[in-house]
């Protein structure tokens, strides 16, 4: 495993096998944030102080095997470059955050891309893992896994109260961050969406883009996420984000279903368009590209569309990012280059698809 | 769409600021919004730690504080370990250390329960080395619990071998030096 191989895939291998309910939920995902009992968080900490922690995980982490994710590789931020960055961002294996720190960050990283632990972001350790689909105990089964490894070798602050210390007081507690990706797009064409997002929210729980906090709702992809980590257990916690995906999945397919029976030919006429558009635009934007795709998508999973397999758009999503449009050419490109590379990529993508 | 403060460069980045209950939409550039301060990227300044200041914001009225200051000025709260004081906590929505929690601990039940709906205690993991003992004494509650319904309940045989229990985890505790 090399920094090239993880930069050049677009498609992490954990996206590779296909989760239950993949029509609707893109992938699962916990992060656990940790800190040192000992040193100052790194918003406090010194340049030496973050450096120390790097090589703690380097000597006792890096290039070592753990049992349920094999090989484990250290990507230090300052030995990579600006584009190089983007692409792990865009494949959800670090954060804008930790991508733009000036200070001693890090990523460890695993063979398959599932597990990531972010170093010296907001908190000295995040560990995350991503799993196809909807997988939720499966995620946080794996991040408790390398919770224990770690804590097996290093002093995690923690108080019998208050749980795990955090940097930031809204992570306090279990430190768990639960999130799953969802693709809604009949919930949004029907204008539901709207009326369920209040309730979600009274749940404790957050609907957000697809970059987290702040983000636009691209290509209709949500993330939703527990907001609290105080005052229940990580199993509670999962269990509550669980019960709602779960009801948000039968919401969706509601939604499909009536669309397909009342407005059949109009859903029918969007699917082609895109498709269309898609296949032979010569120039695209970002965001219409994300539509476009997503549409197609819906008219994959619901049968609309035959000869092309789901999983080429979620490739496509990430691959047509700024970051991989540029590291594919090897070169930094203006917005408009980028807007032609995107739509040959796409072009070249679904045709072959539809050759096989 | 061209960004509404320069009217030249394409508007790039687009937010909606809610202030008040009242909806603003922005369109901006990346240059702008720079200077404006507005966004760096990845940043995002309108983060859950400016909404969080606002909640610890150092002057609020908590009761104690309150009645102290018509009287002596109180010692400003500081974290013994890393120097970060309430005021800087409150303005930057973050602690300095895993210490600042015992430096913070009288005012922080109330900002943990309206941020965590209502909690300002742990009910989650317990990490295996450090907290071996916190094990014990989680397993020793749950198992006091347990007795007072046994015998609620009459269940008198169950009950003995219940306290047998308690008392065993309360001798090994014992003989551990623990508390």
């Amino acid at each position: 495993m090399s920094l090239e191989s993880f930069i050049s895939q677009a498609v992490s291998p954990w996206m590779k096998n296909e989760g239950p309910d993949a029509d609707i939920v893109i992938s699962s995902r916990v992060r656990l944030a940790r800190n040192l009992q000992n040193v100052p968080f790194p918003i406090l900490a010194t340049e030496e102080q973050l450096q120390g922690i790097q090589h703690q995980v380097d000597h006792k982490f890096a290039n070592h095997s753990h049992r349920q994710f094999g090989q484990l590789e250290l990507l230090k931020m300052n030995d990579l470059k600006e584009n190089e960055k983007r692409v792990l961002m865009e494949k959800h294996l670090i954060s804008p955050n930790l991508a733009n720190s000036a200070k001693e960050g890090a990523v460890l990283l695993s063979e398959d891309e599932s597990l990531s632990v972010m170093i010296n972001e907001e908190d000295h350790f995040r560990i995350q893992c991503l799993l196809s689909g909807f997988q939720l105990d499966e995620v946080l089964k794996f991040a408790n896994s390398m919770d224990d490894w770690m804590e097996e070798k290093l002093d995690f602050g923690f108080d019998e109260r208050r749980g795990y210390l955090t940097s930031c007081p809204t992570n306090v507690g279990t430190g768990l961050r639960s999130s799953v990706m969802m693709h809604l797009p009949a919930l949004v064409l029907t204008k539901n969406l709207n009326r369920i997002l209040p309730a979600i929210n009274q749940l404790g729980l957050v609907v957000r883009g697809i970059y987290g906090e702040g983000s636009e709702a691209l290509g209709n992809l949500f993330q939703i996420s527990n907001q609290t980590t105080l005052g229940k257990s990580e199993q509670d916690i999962v269990e509550d984000l669980r019960s709602v995906v779960k009801q948000l999945i039968q919401h969706e397919r509601a939604a499909r279903e009536l669309l397909s029976e009342e407005s059949q030919n109009q859903l029918e006429d969007r699917i082609y368009r895109s498709y269309g558009i898609l296949s032979y635009s010569r120039s695209m934007e970002s965001k219409e590209a994300m539509q476009r795709l997503s549409d197609v998508r819906l008219g994959i999973d619901i049968g609309v569309i035959k000869d092309v397999n789901g999983k080429i758009l979620n490739e496509l999503m990430i691959l047509t990012q700024p970051g991989f449009l540029q590291q594919y050419a090897g070169e930094q490109l203006g917005t408009s280059q980028r807007d032609e590379r995107r739509a040959a990529i796409i072009r070249e993508r679904l045709k072959l698809e539809g050759d096989i | 769409m061209l960004c509404q403060e320069c009217q030249q460069r394409p508007a790039s980045l687009h937010f909606t600021k809610i202030i008040n209950g009242e909806k603003t939409e922005f369109h901006i550039c990346e240059t702008c919004a720079k200077d404006k301060g507005e966004y760096i990227p990845g940043s995002n300044s309108f983060s859950i730690h400016q909404l969080l200041s606002g909640l610890l914001d150092a002057d609020q009225p908590f009761s104690s504080t309150k009645k102290q200051s018509f009287d002596t000025p109180r010692p400003e709260l500081k974290c013994t370990h890393c120097g970060m004081t309430y005021q800087k906590f409150a303005e930057l929505g973050r602690f300095g250390c895993a210490e600042c929690y015992k430096s913070f601990d009288e005012k922080l039940d109330p900002v943990f329960k309206r941020i965590h709906g209502g909690n300002a205690s742990h009910q989650g993991k317990i990490p295996k080395r450090k907290g071996k003992d916190l094990h014990v004494h989680r397993e020793l509650e749950e198992l006091k619990e347990r007795l007072k319904e046994l015998i609620e309940n009459e269940a008198f045989e169950e009950a003995a071998e219940t306290r047998d229990r308690i008392r065993s985890l309360e001798t090994t505790l014992h003989k551990k030096g623990g508390e």
